[in-house]
């Protein structure tokens, strides 16, 4: 079904190629089948919903995303090219950053020192240099420190800044892990549930900060989310996926009548 | 009005000052603002010449002479700058509360009929998208922050910075133009419009000259020795009168230091970094610091706790004295200077107020403790009284000279007389030009020799020539039994009980007076967690039977003292009710500077005065809110109504007979 070529979305946004193709990818945990031949893609500057019930094997998509979980079969494709098996860190350094589903952030260490480990990617100077704190060292410390200022300003958490984390609410310990994936400057970010266990207010909050992130930085992302009603809002396009395996793929309103997707949230017995 | 413009040195204009400062001293700091978490400055050159490649872009953009220029937004640089250069182009720039509700907006911008918005960010640009259709003068909006607009149609719209560029880019073309229109500028040209918040009725646009804030801005800047080293937050709403004298006419006659803070949330942490040296707050955000002050030493480890209670007392004893410069024993200023070290030093430090000099509230009435408190640490606050009308200043307390129930003496300049009424009139060079678009409401605010009805009652203590507020003076009225009635004086008393946010007395024309009251969440939460007292909600907090047992006891406690006043022992409170919500300036019943307005609460609460008066003891009531997004719902609760008791005066009226 996926075209090469990039496409236009209801509010006017240009979107580009194939950023990441999923093709026919399987995996296994032992003899239990997360995710059974699924094949998607992902466009440039898109926001690509991944949906579905409770164990469907959405996150464990996003980790093959990620490259934290290595499908059996199947080939991950990403900017062109076929990703070889990489480790989680090899895979950040090619541009693509996460959240968590459960909160992973250092509970101990400031807001601002969380979100400037997002930076690691651009920090070059060897430990002598940082040991001595001159020259390249500093310099790189304070463009770091710019950058990440900037989502700080963006995400509108100055007063936070020094906190530590553990101090936090949940729903801005989210806000935190969100500009931690955002100091990275992904190509592509991948959000796991951003909004699970908020209150209206937050998540209204949230989905602004997603659409903004996508409109300012031109990020490509892709997210999973149980909360039907903001998917269908914030997403381009979504994959249903239900029992590991792959039952829709389309924009919000084609799949919303799609009658596997109706099915499988309402719920048919399986044979 | 002797004032002569020779003593402002033939400056004239807020841009001739701005001129000035950037030829003398141009390369000392002008504005601050921290942004991403670094304290990013101009100095007078820079801002001068951000404020000229603005000017530039409006006369650009087609503004001309007269027009009138919203602002609206928090306080930035930018927007001040905005203010100057809207000024500059011979415009009359309008600052406009940025927390109004979009339909709040419509009176005032269509009141005004101002073609040019300049707003800060997208929400203050979509309030007013949703209503440009109902303004028919409107033209061009300029925005500030980009965040979110990339989509919206720019035909209308335009960036900030792109103004600017524009402006600067056309150089050449218009600068002998703006240099025309900014020569042109002089005392009697307008400076800014300012709508007054109106407790009564719709706004009212009060039109301020340069003379008004410069002579105002000279007069008061000597009477507390401002210097160019000042340092000072800007954080009150742009749109208030006070914020424009200090941050604009102050600055400039000065040429101090503005400093913006981050955002709203990190106020605190701001204020401590930059350490103002002048500081202005209402009377509310005193008590909330020292509230919060009061919470956290409970909190604190018995011996930092004992420290505290210790040297407070101390402080309380000979902290006034010390500041005013009376003579106070060795011994007790070597323990004052121990406190200093170990309690008042870091605590002032915290707070950010260790280098104030000069310290002012204003606005309502400040509760004594409270006063005394900030005084003992060793800081100068002080009371003035103002209004927008007089530029700011009417009355103010000089050093050495500062209580807390008066309101100071005469400002340089103000001349004060006391109407046979009670009401209080002044007479000053700050004295506004004319209400806009409303000569009725001048011509009964200010008389032909010039004269300005404050609308409040007071007296001027003989022995001191100190001046006292009793109230409103539309609010003062009498008992049945023909005895003054001052609600508000019984209201403050009531307030400076920290449990007590805020009270309403009624009573005119009646026999008895009777109060609502709203219990600070902040307090009384915060009593109820260390009394394991569990609640769900503030309906539920107000009503419990503790809660209305210790508001019973401050009711009583301030009949007592009400009592004492021989003319106003009448206003002692017989009965009343906590409500169970509070009381919101989006529900019009305060102002947005947080005013209560007596009428509408009158109006929308008649049931429950009815009930007061009738003797109940309990009663089923349902009242309207609004949300922050304009949504209306509605909260309804079984209050109970509660006799407080009153110490029996004997009416003194003979003696005045």
């Amino acid at each position: 079904m996926s075209n090469e070529e990039g496409y236009v979305t209801a509010d006017g946004r240009k979107i580009g190629g194939t950023l990441m193709e999923m093709k026919n990818i399987t995996l296994r945990f032992g003899g239990v089948k997360a995710i059974t031949d699924i094949s998607f893609d992902i466009k440039e500057g898109e926001i690509r919903a991944i949906i579905g019930p409770n164990g469907a094997g959405k996150s464990s998509m996003l980790n093959v995303i990620s490259g934290f979980y290595v499908p059996q079969e199947g080939e991950v494709w990403f900017k062109g090219a076929k990703r070889p098996q990489m480790r989680p860190y090899q895979v950040a350094q090619q541009g693509i950053a996460r959240t968590f589903q459960n909160i992973a952030l250092f509970e101990g260490m400031s807001v601002l020192d969380n979100v400037m480990t997002g930076r690691l990617n651009y920090m070059k100077s060897n430990i002598l240099h940082q040991a001595m704190w001159k020259g390249k060292a500093e310099k790189e410390e304070v463009e770091n420190r710019e950058a990440v200022e900037k989502i700080i300003d963006f995400l509108e958490i100055q007063s936070i800044r020094k906190t530590p984390v553990a101090r936090l609410p949940y729903g801005l310990k989210k806000r935190v892990e969100l500009a931690r994936a955002l100091a990275a400057e992904p190509m592509l970010l991948l959000l796991d549930e951003p909004m699970a266990g908020m209150n209206v207010e937050e998540k209204e909050d949230m989905s602004r900060f997603i659409l903004d992130v996508n409109d300012e930085f031109g990020t490509t992302i892709a997210l999973i989310e149980h909360d039907m009603g903001v998917v269908m809002d914030l997403s381009d396009r979504v994959v249903v996926m239900d029992y590991g395996k792959k039952i829709g793929d389309g924009t919000p309103d084609e799949v919303r009548s799609n009658q596997d997707v109706i099915d499988a949230y309402l719920g048919v017995s399986h044979d | 009005m002797a004032q002569s413009s020779q003593t402002a040195g033939g400056l004239k204009s807020i841009p001739a000052l701005l001129h000035r400062n950037a030829t003398e001293f141009g390369d000392r700091p002008a504005y601050r603002e921290k942004e991403f978490g670094i304290w990013q400055s101009w100095t007078w050159k820079q801002a001068e010449k951000e404020i000229t490649n603005l000017a530039l872009g409006l006369i650009n953009l087609g503004v001309n002479e007269g027009d009138f220029i919203a602002i609206i937004g928090r306080n930035r640089p930018y927007m001040y700058w905005s203010m100057v250069a809207a000024e500059s182009v011979g415009a009359v720039p309008v600052p406009i509360y940025q927390d109004s509700a979009a339909e709040e907006m419509v009176y005032v911008l269509d009141h005004c009929g101002a073609r040019f918005v300049i707003a800060e960010d997208q929400e203050q640009v979509d309030k007013v998208i949703e209503i440009q259709d109902r303004l028919h003068q409107f033209e061009h909006m300029i925005y500030l922050d980009p965040r979110g607009m990339r989509k919206y149609d720019h035909s209308r719209l335009h960036e900030f910075s792109h103004i600017q560029e524009q402006g600067h880019a056309a150089r050449e073309e218009f600068l002998p133009e703006l240099k025309r229109r900014s020569d042109k500028l002089d005392y009697d040209s307008t400076c800014v419009m300012l709508y007054t918040s109106g407790t009564t009725g719709k706004p009212k646009g009060v039109v301020l000259s340069n003379r008004n804030v410069i002579e105002s801005a000279k007069n008061s800047s000597e009477f507390d020795h401002l210097r160019l080293d000042e340092e000072i937050l800007a954080y009150l709403p742009m749109a208030w009168v006070g914020d424009f004298i200090f941050s604009v006419g102050q600055a400039y006659w000065c040429g101090f230091c503005v400093n913006c803070p981050e955002s709203e949330e990190t106020l605190q942490a701001d204020l401590r970094e930059i350490g103002p040296t002048y500081y202005f707050a209402p009377p509310r955000v005193f008590e909330i610091e020292l509230t919060s002050v009061m919470i956290r030493m409970e909190d604190a480890s018995p011996l930092k706790r004992r420290m505290f209670h210790y040297f407070m007392d101390h402080a309380k004893k000979v902290g006034g004295d010390i500041l005013d410069g009376k003579p106070v024993g060795f011994g007790d200023r070597f323990k004052y200077w121990l406190g200093d070290l170990f309690v008042y030093g870091p605590l002032k430090n915290t707070l950010g107020f260790s280098r104030v000099r000069v310290g002012y509230t204003a606005g309502e009435a400040i509760g004594p403790e409270i006063f005394d408190f900030y005084r003992s640490l060793g800081i100068n606050l002080k009371q003035l009284y103002g209004q927008t009308e007089a530029t700011v200043f009417i009355t103010a307390q000089p050093d050495g000279e500062v209580r807390s129930d008066t309101v100071g003496v005469p400002s340089p300049g103000v001349e004060i007389k006391i109407g046979e009424s009670g009401e209080v009139y002044y007479r000053s060079p700050g004295v506004f030009e004319y209400y806009y678009k409303n000569p009725e409401s001048t011509a009964s605010t200010k008389d032909t020799e010039g004269w300005v009805a404050t609308g409040d009652a007071g007296f001027i203590e003989p022995d001191t020539g100190h001046l006292r507020i009793i109230d409103r003076a539309k609010d003062v009225g009498k008992m049945a039994d023909g005895s003054l009635f001052a609600p508000k004086y019984v209201e403050n008393k009531l307030k400076f009980y920290p449990n007590i946010l805020e009270a309403v007395v009624f009573g005119n024309g009646r026999d008895q007076c009777m109060a609502f009251v709203n219990i600070d969440l902040n307090a009384v939460g915060n009593w109820a967690e260390r009394n394991n007292i569990s609640y769900s909600s503030y309906q539920e907090l107000a009503g419990h039977p503790e809660v209305l047992n210790a508001i019973k006891l401050h009711v009583e406690e301030v009949n007592k003292s009400v009592a004492v006043d021989e003319m106003l022992s009448g206003c002692q409170v017989h009965r009343f009710l906590v409500l169970h919500k509070e009381l919101d300036a989006d529900d019009g019943e305060l102002t947005r500077t947080r005013k209560v307005r007596r009428r509408i609460i009158e109006e929308k609460f008649n049931d429950l005065i009815d009930a007061l008066y009738s003797g109940k003891d309990e009663i089923f009531t349902k009242t309207e809110v609004t949300y922050e997004d304009g949504r209306k719902g509605s909260i309804s609760a079984t209050l109970k109504l509660i006799d407080a008791e009153v110490v029996p005066v004997t009416t003194r009226k003979v003696a005045a007979e």
